[in-house]
């Protein structure tokens, strides 16, 4: 169980993905102008990335013994495909749900942190659960990530930004120091918490 | 759509519509992998091949791909790609491969590749991809350089292993860690912008955002 716990909290701050991995960008500079769509954006994301986590260490462990070599192409295929039905499960069950994060979906299968949580998860050799486990954080940190840059940003709305600096330079200068900030949870803070 | 020279397809990629600067493409391996500069030249080498490699395939099959399966074909011909040149990097060079890591596989959710495809390689003919290809390639292998060199001679005082500064210089460790990555792509940015707006022309009145010039004392 304590396995567990340091896998939760290390896929979420220390090894956070966005601002550690640098994975998952695109829509991390995208979709956080507003703290609401971020929200949305970024539970949608712990959705996809933990049942991506689970395929990926159920075809790790059938496509690794036979052709290691197809392991990317497996994941790709897998990965696509994963999102489109889980696009119209949801659209089928709960179509108020599909309403407020769907067009997010689409967005979310080119999105790196989804392969990058695939790789990670095989690479790292988790079993089923700690897969589980490590899908979730990875969606929770970037959901961490990306609702306190929102609320940053948004607050930059209205301020003044000198030119050169609007826009994207000062969105990445702040995700800069949130970097910065983040590196304070490393792993000698884990084990002194966790034991 | 106006139609273009074989010169402009070329040049096209290299620095007007530079991928990672300008369109904002591939972030993800340009932050990640460019903390020295031998780390993004292999990369920027290896995404140059699989993005030849497929715009290549893509052009010459373009007839026989049904227009619904395209996204999925031009992933798997990426994909494909990605996988030869993972496994030729951990042949010829491991000491990269294990400093690329993952990254290498992550090319293919490149979107400045399956970008390329879906605006350029699906519609033209075969030397005309190639050379959209080898330009947007080679933008990307610039802006990675860019990157890479600045991250390296701050964060450790050497490029490409030969050190500028001598012994006595203090590296700024931030550079070569993941803050570092985010801070230099930023400040690339503010400079290009900041180049860019030197050149329009200065507009009268001087332009405060909304709300702004009410609120400000100065």
């Amino acid at each position: 169980m304590g396995d567990l716990l340091w896998i939760l909290m290390s896929a979420m701050v220390v090894n956070n993905f966005t601002l550690f991995y640098f994975l998952g960008l695109c829509p991390f500079m995208g979709v956080s102008a507003r703290v609401e769509t971020a929200v949305r954006m970024g539970m949608a994301n712990i959705f996809v990335l933990t049942i991506t986590a689970i395929c990926a260490w159920f075809l790790n462990t059938y496509i690794l013994p036979v052709a290691p070599y197809l392991r990317l192409i497996s994941f790709i295929v897998v990965i696509a495909s994963l999102v489109q039905i889980v696009e119209m499960t949801i659209k089928k069950v709960s179509p108020v749900l599909f309403r407020q994060l769907g067009i997010y979906l689409p967005l979310i299968t080119t999105n790196c942190a989804v392969m990058g949580i695939a790789l990670i998860a095989v690479r790292s050799n988790y079993s089923a659960s700690e897969s589980f486990v490590a899908g979730f954080a990875a969606g929770a940190g970037f959901l961490l990530a990306i609702v306190v840059m929102s609320s940053i940003r948004e607050k930059l709305d209205t301020e003044w930004v000198p030119k050169p600096f609007r826009g994207v330079p000062i969105a990445f200068v702040t995700a800069g120091l949130m970097a910065l900030a983040f590196m304070a949870f490393d792993n000698a803070l884990l084990k002194n918490l966790l034991g | 759509m106006r139609v273009t020279t074989p010169t402009e397809d070329l040049f096209r990629g290299v620095w007007r519509e530079n991928p990672v600067l300008i369109q904002m493409l591939g972030l993800c391996p340009a932050l990640a992998v460019s903390n020295t500069v031998a780390n993004s030249i292999a990369m920027g080498l290896a995404t140059f091949f699989v993005l030849c490699g497929s715009s290549l395939l893509v052009s010459m099959f373009k007839q026989f791909i049904p227009h619904e399966v395209r996204i999925s074909t031009y992933i798997l011909i990426i994909a494909t790609f990605v996988t030869v040149a993972d496994m030729t990097l951990e042949a010829v060079v491991p000491v990269v491969h294990k400093d690329l890591g993952a990254f290498i596989s992550l090319i293919v959710v490149n979107c400045m590749i399956l970008g390329r495809q879906e605006a350029f390689a699906s519609k033209k003919p075969v030397g005309r991809a190639l050379l959209d290809a080898v330009g947007t390639g080679v933008g990307f292998i610039i802006a990675m350089l860019m990157m890479g060199s600045v991250r390296e001679i701050f964060g450790q005082g050497t490029f490409l292993g030969i050190s500028i500064f001598g012994p006595n210089y203090e590296p700024w460790v931030i550079m070569i860690l993941p803050p570092g990555g985010f801070f230099t792509i930023g400040f690339l940015l503010l400079a290009l912008n900041w180049i860019r707006q030197r050149r329009e022309p200065r507009p009268a009145v001087r332009e405060w955002p909304e709300g702004v010039a009410e609120r400000r004392v100065a």
